[in-house]
């Protein structure tokens, strides 16, 4: 009898087993990835040895035997990173030698324009045109009134009164700004059908490509002079912004172009057989498509170009590595520590905002590759 | 309506469209042209290259060709190009063994190695190369003892704050017969390969080729050497009054150069490398496993002739850059190219048209025939379709 009604229902799934022995935890981990083979365990030793090698010297220099405060150079001969020096000339290395009263423009602009990036860069924030207006009008007429003080009724501050850090953010925003939308000219121009307009893009593409950016920036504050007709003359930094926003558009040309090419030929005639303008194709169908497969393209040609900001310096302008460069030069603070430590805080500045950059233009490419799957 | 017409005919708007475009530039080009001429006409120059056969009259810190501040200027050009071209020639060697090493590494199933290659990669790559340059040079090779307390390294060489001071071999009269040797063995090695490759064809047999070869080119000349008893004298450099004289010296600028153009270029070459690794589908190296290659032989014959074909064009742009980042040299004082004509020509002479026109030209001559000489290695490793 109980034999015959023996069903049996399990009211709650089976636990489950535990994984096999060695398989999970840190040891089977290790075994794994350190020390699989005698080969890859005397890697393991020696890159363990490197970084003992390399590891506690940096940290002694940065932090224990670095000087934190301090007023001038005596703090910093013990041979640790002479943080007090930065302590010291931040105003300079942030402002440059913009006018101690004036410096709150400086911040106003700063906070407008993270004001209009924040919103863009995340993607569920809306009104995404709108945002883009304020950018590429609105905030560069507020930023330029503001920060020279023409038209406002401020105190008018000169160009060669900035520096620091702040030059260097407003010559990679303008560079930024000028040398994408030329970028995309430029780039259809090398795609035209028409052979004039063709030949022409092509060859001023490749004339900037084939030269070094310091050649240009010498170029443009040696030859410029005799290029203009007599008595016209430029503002130093509008001529090396505006050469590295025509250097970069080159490049930023070719990475579009790629973009370009990636559209298949059906969207071209598609386009076209809805009796589409040229511009209206372009706005509506071409770009967008072509664009959104280039963004990590242009998020690396952003970044050389933040990079390249610092070439500046070569002609005489203090952006941030020049402030720093300068600064070094101080009899105040002249210690064999010093250099290093300025140089490695400038580093620093600039790996956080192009590492940030790199970070973003992932994160970007996921969300698209996670839409294109889906498809 | 014929003149509505005429707007809408697309043959007539691509030409009238042209024409504007090309007025357009050939007017601007005219506008500067002008200009420049009645600026030069005020200044009271022309143009004129007659300048390059003046005397210079200043002296360059690393003169690989014979160059005295009597030289002209024209040969004062020909030593900055020189240096551009060594430090140009030793950064892609070292950027390329050091790029393809840390490339290698990111791939490596080492957790800790291939960590220790993404942090470099992404440490060196988000830093401007302006910085690196300075770095090394203010910050890093100050800290190198004076000539009184110079380092002293094996085989004669020592390190100062004025360089890095090498022996420099000196030929003998006997040299010639290991120059002949050796010429022997390159031809012996090109006629052997070719035999080897046939036989191969004809009969399936191979030959140990890179091993026969290898010890050719080596030994053969290397016993040589030793029969003429080795006709080399060593010119160790030697400490006099303030300094160093003899031996092949690296000064500190192209030290601090050479350092940071590589070990950035390196950053960007590893990744074109993994980049290319990558992108050999698992599939191959499945089937290799399958026919039984061992990991030695799949990775000479099936890995890295497919991953060439990928690596080869942006390595090409990747040794494109590092020529014209050479000219960054100019923040630190080594005289390249730009340093040397850009900036010092220049403020001596005032002729910004010639010099700033040879520099741009040499540059652009210099990228054109590397991208050149990279497109006939593509050419020889792209995919034969049938």
């Amino acid at each position: 009898m109980a034999g015959e009604d023996a069903t049996f229902l399990r009211p709650a799934p089976i636990p489950p087993r535990a994984p096999p022995r060695g398989v999970r935890g840190p040891i089977p981990w290790l075994r794994r990835n350190l020390f699989s083979s005698p080969a890859n365990t005397v890697t393991t030793i020696l890159v363990l040895l490197f970084l003992a090698w390399t590891i506690p010297p940096l940290i002694r220099w940065a932090f224990i035997d670095a000087a934190w405060t301090g007023e001038d150079r005596s703090v910093c001969l013990d041979g640790g990173a002479c943080w007090a020096f930065i302590g010291a000339k931040i105003n300079l290395i942030l402002y440059g030698q913009y006018p101690p009263a004036e410096r709150w423009r400086v911040v106003v602009v700063a906070v407008l324009f993270i004001a209009g990036v924040v919103p863009l860069a995340i993607p569920k924030v809306p009104g995404k045109r709108w945002n883009v207006v304020y950018l590429l009008i609105a905030f560069p007429v507020i930023a330029f009134m503001l920060l020279t003080g023409i038209g406002v009724g401020l105190r008018h501050v000169p160009t060669d009164r900035w520096g620091g850090l702040f030059v260097t953010l407003v010559t990679a925003v303008f560079g930024i700004v000028i040398s994408l939308p030329l970028g995309i000219l430029l780039a259809l121009g090398r795609r035209s059908r028409l052979p004039v307009v063709r030949w022409l893009s092509a060859g001023f593409i490749e004339l900037w490509r084939g030269v070094p950016l310091v050649a240009v920036l010498f170029m443009a504050s040696v030859m410029l002079p005799i290029f203009l007709p007599p008595g016209v003359t430029f503002d130093k930094l509008l001529r090396a912004m505006l050469c590295i926003a025509i250097f970069y558009s080159a490049y930023m040309a070719e990475v579009v172009r790629g973009g370009l090419q990636a559209i298949p030929k059906g969207q071209y005639e598609g386009s076209m057989a809805l009796g589409l303008s040229f511009l209206q194709r372009m706005r509506l169908v071409i770009m967008p498509q072509a664009l959104t497969v280039v963004i990590p393209g242009i998020v690396n040609t952003f970044i050389a170009l933040f990079k390249d900001t610092s070439l500046i310096m070569v002609i005489g302008l203090f952006d941030l590595l020049g402030m720093l460069k300068s600064a070094t030069n101080d009899s105040d603070w002249a210690s064999p520590s010093v250099p290093a430590t300025a140089y490695v805080f400038a580093g620093l500045i600039f790996w956080i905002f192009c590492f940030g950059l790199s970070r973003y233009s992932i994160f970007i490419e996921r969300r698209l590759e996670r839409g294109r799957q889906r498809r | 309506m014929p003149f509505a017409g005429l707007l809408n005919d697309t043959r007539v708007r691509a030409f009238v469209l042209q024409l504007l475009a090309f007025a357009g530039v050939v007017a601007f080009v005219a506008w500067i042209v002008s200009n420049t001429g009645a600026n030069l006409d005020r200044l009271g120059m022309g143009i004129d290259f007659g300048f390059l056969d003046d005397r210079a009259g200043f002296n360059i810190v690393q003169t690989p060709i014979p160059y005295t501040n009597d030289s002209t200027y024209f040969r004062a050009f020909l030593v900055g190009l020189v240096n551009t071209l060594i430090v140009s020639a030793l950064g892609i060697v070292l950027a390329t063994i050091v790029g393809f090493a840390i490339g290698i590494g990111r791939l490596s199933s080492n957790w800790l190695l291939a960590r220790l290659c993404t942090v470099y990669v992404e440490t060196i790559r988000n830093v401007p190369l302006l910085l690196q340059v300075v770095f090394w040079f203010e910050a890093v090779l100050v800290l190198l003892p004076r000539p009184q307390a110079a380092i002293t390294l094996p085989f004669g060489a020592n390190i100062n704050n004025r360089g890095l001071y090498l022996p420099a071999p000196a030929a003998e009269p006997a040299l010639w017969a290991v120059a002949i040797a050796l010429l022997l063995a390159i031809v012996a090695t090109v006629v052997l390969a070719r035999w080897a490759r046939r036989r191969q064809a004809a009969t399936g047999k191979p030959f140990p080729i890179w091993t026969v070869g290898a010890a050719l080119i080596l030994l053969g000349p290397l016993v040589v050497f030793l029969l003429a008893g080795s006709p080399v004298r060593w010119e160790v450099p030697v400490f006099q009054r303030l300094n160093f004289t003899g031996g092949i010296v690296i000064i500190p600028e192209l030290a601090a150069l050479l350092v940071a153009l590589s070990l950035y270029t390196a950053a960007f070459i590893a990744e074109v490398v993994r980049a290319g690794v990558l992108a050999v589908p698992r599939g191959q190296l499945e089937a290799a496993g399958a026919i039984g290659l061992p990991p030695g032989l799949t990775m000479r014959k099936v890995v890295i002739p497919q991953a060439l074909r990928v690596i080869t064009p942006p390595l090409t742009n990747q040794y494109l850059n590092l020529i014209k980042n050479s000219s960054l040299a100019v923040a630190i004082g080594y005289p390249d190219l730009v340093g040397v004509f850009k900036n010092t020509v220049l403020n001596q002479t005032g002729r910004a048209i010639e010099v700033i026109g040879i520099t741009m030209a040499v540059y652009l001559f210099i990228s054109l025939v590397t991208a050149l000489a990279m497109n006939l290695f593509n050419a020889r490793v792209a995919l034969r379709e049938r």
